[in-house]
């Protein structure tokens, strides 16, 4: 399966997110990688890396962030482990619709090309 | 020229102006952003300046990659992939020298602005970093082309990037978190561009203070 990561500035943040992405897919790697090594808010590289290592295994993993720096230093992270040959991507999604949207089709199956599609498709589901 | 010796010295005199200017840093970015640049990157460059010691000796390729490096995984903030970006394409740029000419430092200045652009995916005009960067940049390769002294093109670039700084009052952030302040941030100064300023203008206290 593949693996899911929830990169965010708050640590509560992304082990909130993951664990309602984890409720609906019990079985599917999910890593949350928040804030700074002591908790406070912030992203942590270091952080964001181990979270990553966790969960990409053959199949994959991939990334969703919230914002600004979550992004620019998974990017970085990102660059890291594809140099060393791991097979991980990030998705352009809102954090909530897109890690549960994540977690199920990893469930299902989905390749990492085909998840990080319907996973960004989580933009078009409007809520009202 | 600047010897790798002097860049440690460098470094540390930047890592010093940081620590000073921490509280200031932090209250401009309270109206605009999350209130915490001065502190991260009081904590990246004390990092850094731990790191000095280990490289004495080394080349100037790898003394600013290890800065980088070392503020990427520890500034927790936008500044950490950002300067960390810059330094290591800077160092990229200078490779194994460990005598820094003025063309070498204004080409890694250019790689480091490009490696901002790039992985902030932003460009002049959106109140970043680099409305401080590229007119000091810009004014400097232009002072070198006139044939001014070291000291002198260094003291223009500074002028320039400070006076960037000021123009980011006026602009509206289209880039981070200060895009959600969108024109409420007008009158503030942006605390990226002001960093760097910082940043610069301890490199010109450096060569001032040379004998």
């Amino acid at each position: 399966m593949t693996g899911v990561v929830i990169v965010s500035h708050c640590q509560k943040l992304a082990e909130g997110v993951a664990e309602l992405a984890q409720a609906v897919a019990p079985n599917v790697p999910l890593a949350a990688a928040g804030g700074l090594e002591d908790g406070s808010l912030g992203t942590s590289y270091d952080k964001i890396k181990a979270a990553a290592e966790s969960v990409c295994g053959e199949d994959g993993a991939l990334v969703l962030m919230d914002m600004g720096s979550s992004v620019m230093t998974a990017e970085m992270v990102l660059e890291e482990l594809k140099a060393q040959g791991k097979s991980i991507e990030m998705a352009d999604c809102p954090l909530v619709e897109g890690a549960v949207a994540a977690a199920i089709g990893s469930a299902a199956g989905e390749t990492m090309e085909q998840l990080k599609k319907q996973v960004e498709k989580a933009w078009e589901t409007r809520k009202l | 020229m600047v010897s790798t010796r002097d860049l440690l010295i460098i470094l540390k005199r930047i890592s010093a102006r940081i620590e000073e200017n921490k509280q200031w840093l932090t209250d401009l970015d309270r109206p605009i952003g999350d209130s915490d640049h001065g502190i991260n990157m009081a904590r990246g460059f004390g990092e850094v300046e731990k790191k000095l010691p280990g490289l004495e000796g080394k080349d100037a390729g790898t003394v600013l990659k290890t800065v980088g490096m070392t503020l990427v995984s520890t500034v927790g903030g936008s500044a950490g992939p950002l300067y960390g970006s810059a330094f290591m394409k800077a160092g990229m740029a200078l490779g194994d020298k460990t005598e820094i000419s003025m063309a070498d430092f204004l080409e890694a200045c250019d790689q480091a602005v490009l490696a901002v652009k790039q992985r902030g995916k932003s460009d002049a005009g959106e109140k970043t970093m680099l409305d401080a960067m590229i007119p000091a940049l810009q004014t400097m390769k232009e002072a070198e082309k006139q044939g001014e002294a070291p000291k002198i093109i260094l003291k223009k670039g500074v002028e320039a990037s400070w006076a960037g700084v000021e123009a980011t009052k006026e602009l509206i952030a289209t880039k981070g978190r200060a895009s959600y302040v969108g024109e409420r941030g007008i009158g503030c100064q942006d605390p990226g561009a002001t960093s760097f300023s910082i940043l610069l203008e301890a490199v010109l206290n450096w060569m001032e203070d040379r004998v």
